[in-house]
């Protein structure tokens, strides 16, 4: 068995096999792996008896559920009103002159992503992004430049920060 | 007319200590079924969540739908834009929430809650979860057999729409289902389910604790209490604010304005755009009243000052509901994406002005033939914007 299909009946074991239970699975599958493949699909699909069709369609209807294998870090960036407003544009200008890629795009070497995402809820605190689970507030691209640093400095230690 | 003070009037309740929860839950689970829905009732409660349903009523119907299985779900998706009261009460006094479900469960009948969160506040999970066990082990010492769980969205802003969230929970993409049947009868795993907005149980929680009389002299006719308000845009002060309901937006605009105040955004995207010029006339809170026009929110307040181009803010608005709209019916399906693409097209010229008009009949059709909320409320901003500022579209 290759470690994505052990990782899957894993978390089937431990959610359980309901339907109830597939939102949770989907979300671990991504968090581990940073997308959910073809394969992950069926696997899970098999795992809780339904037709992978389904496992496709609950799958595909989430923004946060990847279909293309992601970063390390995922960057999303607010764009709703408030942060488009604040200054959004400078800040994914920064993030983009400092790594080099494109929104939808990920670095070569697997370490960050970058994504536009809808509103965060901290729009008393514009502009802002999160990186993977981690909320940054009141964005220049001073500070842009130094979390992504941070960030930087983590991944080249290797730091394990699941 | 309600409002002759010039003052908004500011309250601290919500995110007073929570500190004696442990004997608010003691006391109320004693108190029986009846009394406790007949509190909220005269309370004049009405759901904080944007819809505004009278929360007593709600769980009346929860409690007299017969089954043995019965569900409470807290609705902490908070996608509305503009909208960010509800994690707020998550992270400063999540204990009063659960009480408030807690109480519920004992009124219904249901001995399982849920907490919705939105998968952007993430970061809020260990901690509330932290809370959460606290909570059930207090519960047990009591004999409350009550327990409550997380479950976690994937950005998706449909789902906070309640037969959506769901729809989701169930393992399923978040599409909306016909109503009705309501959640009050059946909701999720088609059992009766009570849903409520976080703030809304944070309210129950204060009229439980300071009995409804205090809740109901709060506020005005039809608008009872106080409600948090989500402040941001052109603002010097931007965050979040208790305030009594009934207040009218030119005493907003004055304490919160930064002197050039041109709009405000009321209700997120999904509200209304009220322009200078209707200040005046136009009041926070529900239906019913008989003069000016009353605005209900889920608590979005966004200030636009004279440097902002409404073109841009309703294109914004407009490609937020393109990309969460869950493509289950045409009107909004297509009608997003044309609206979208129309006011485009008018802007570049390419489409003369009365093309706006052939537009805005478009929202209008969207309003009555979609099957839910989101696309039957996108003709709120597209006209409020559209009419109050047509140069704005065009030039
Ligand atoms: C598109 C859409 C999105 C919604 N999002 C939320 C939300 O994020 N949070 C919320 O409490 N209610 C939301 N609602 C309203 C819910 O459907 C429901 O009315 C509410 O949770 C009921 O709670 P309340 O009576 O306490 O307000 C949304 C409705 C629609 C149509
Ligand atoms: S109105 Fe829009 S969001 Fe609602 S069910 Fe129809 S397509 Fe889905």
């Amino acid at each position: 068995m290759d470690t994505s299909t052990t990782l899957i009946k894993n978390l089937a074991d431990q959610y359980g096999r309901s339907r109830n239970n597939l939102l949770p699975i989907l979300q671990s599958v991504v968090k581990q792996e940073k997308y959910l493949s073809e394969l992950s699909m069926i696997t899970i699909a098999k795992e809780l008896d339904i037709s992978a069709s389904e496992v496709y369609g609950t799958a595909t209807f989430y923004s946060f559920l990847e279909h293309q294998k992601m970063g390390r870090y995922i960057i999303r960036v607010c764009k709703t009103i408030t942060c488009s407003m604040k200054g959004k544009n400078q800040i994914l200008l920064a993030i983009q002159d400092m790594l080099k890629i494109d929104i939808g795009e990920t670095t070569p070497d697997g370490t960050f992503s970058l994504l536009q995402t809808n509103c965060l809820g901290f729009c008393h605190k514009a502009p802002t992004m999160l990186i993977n689970n981690d909320v940054y507030t009141e964005l220049t691209p001073e500070k842009v430049r130094e979390v992504l640093s941070g960030y930087l400095a983590k991944a080249k230690e290797g730091e394990n920060d699941e | 007319m309600m409002n002759n003070t010039n003052q908004l009037k500011r309250a601290d309740f919500i995110f007073k200590n929570e500190n004696d929860w442990k004997e608010i839950l003691a006391k109320n689970i004693k108190r029986s079924q009846q009394v406790l829905i007949n509190e909220l009732i005269s309370s004049e409660l009405k759901g904080r969540g944007g819809a505004g349903f009278p929360t007593g009523l709600k769980w009346k119907l929860s409690a007299e739908a017969e089954s043995e299985i019965k569900y409470v779900i807290c609705n902490a998706d908070e996608g509305e834009p503009g909208t960010f009261k509800d994690r707020e009460i998550l992270s400063l006094v999540p204990f009063k929430v659960l009480t408030a479900m807690a109480i519920c469960g004992h009124v219904v009948g249901a001995k399982e809650g849920f907490i919705y969160l939105r998968g952007e506040y993430f970061f809020l999970k260990s901690s509330l979860n932290q809370a959460i066990s606290e909570f059930e082990e207090y519960c047990k010492t009591i004999h409350l057999d009550f327990s409550v769980k997380i479950f976690m969205g994937s950005g998706a802003y449909i789902c906070g729409e309640e037969t959506a969230l769901f729809e989701s929970m169930e393992g399923k993409r978040g599409e909306p289902r016909n109503k009705p049947p309501y959640p009050a009868i059946s909701g999720y795993m088609n059992k009766p389910t009570v849903i409520n907005n976080v703030e809304t149980l944070a309210h129950a929680y204060t009229i439980f604790t300071y009995g409804a009389k205090r809740f109901y002299d709060l506020g005005v006719q039809y608008s009872r209490g106080t409600k948090l308000f989500s402040v941001s845009g052109d603002t010097p002060k931007p965050g979040i604010y208790e305030l009594e309901l009934g207040m009218s937006l030119t005493d907003f605009v004055n304490d919160f304005g930064d002197g050039d105040t041109k709009a405000v955004q009321v209700g997120g995207a999904s509200g209304f755009l009220v322009p200078r010029k209707r200040f005046a006339e136009t009041n926070i809170g529900y239906q019913g009243k008989l003069t000016g026009i009353s605005l209900p929110t889920g608590g979005s307040m966004m200030l636009f000052n004279s440097s902002r181009s409404m073109y841009n803010v309703l294109d914004n608005y407009l490609e937020f509901f393109r990309e969460e709209s869950c493509g289950q019916c045409t009107p909004c399906r297509v009608g997003c994406q044309q609206l979208w693409i129309g006011i485009k097209a008018v802007k570049s010229g390419e489409k003369n002005a009365l093309y706006l008009e052939k537009l805005l009949r478009l929202s209008e059709t969207m309003q009555w033939t979609s099957k839910c909320g989101l696309g039957q409320s996108v003709a709120n901003s597209f006209s409020s914007i559209v009419e109050n500022f047509r140069e704005e579209m065009i030039y």
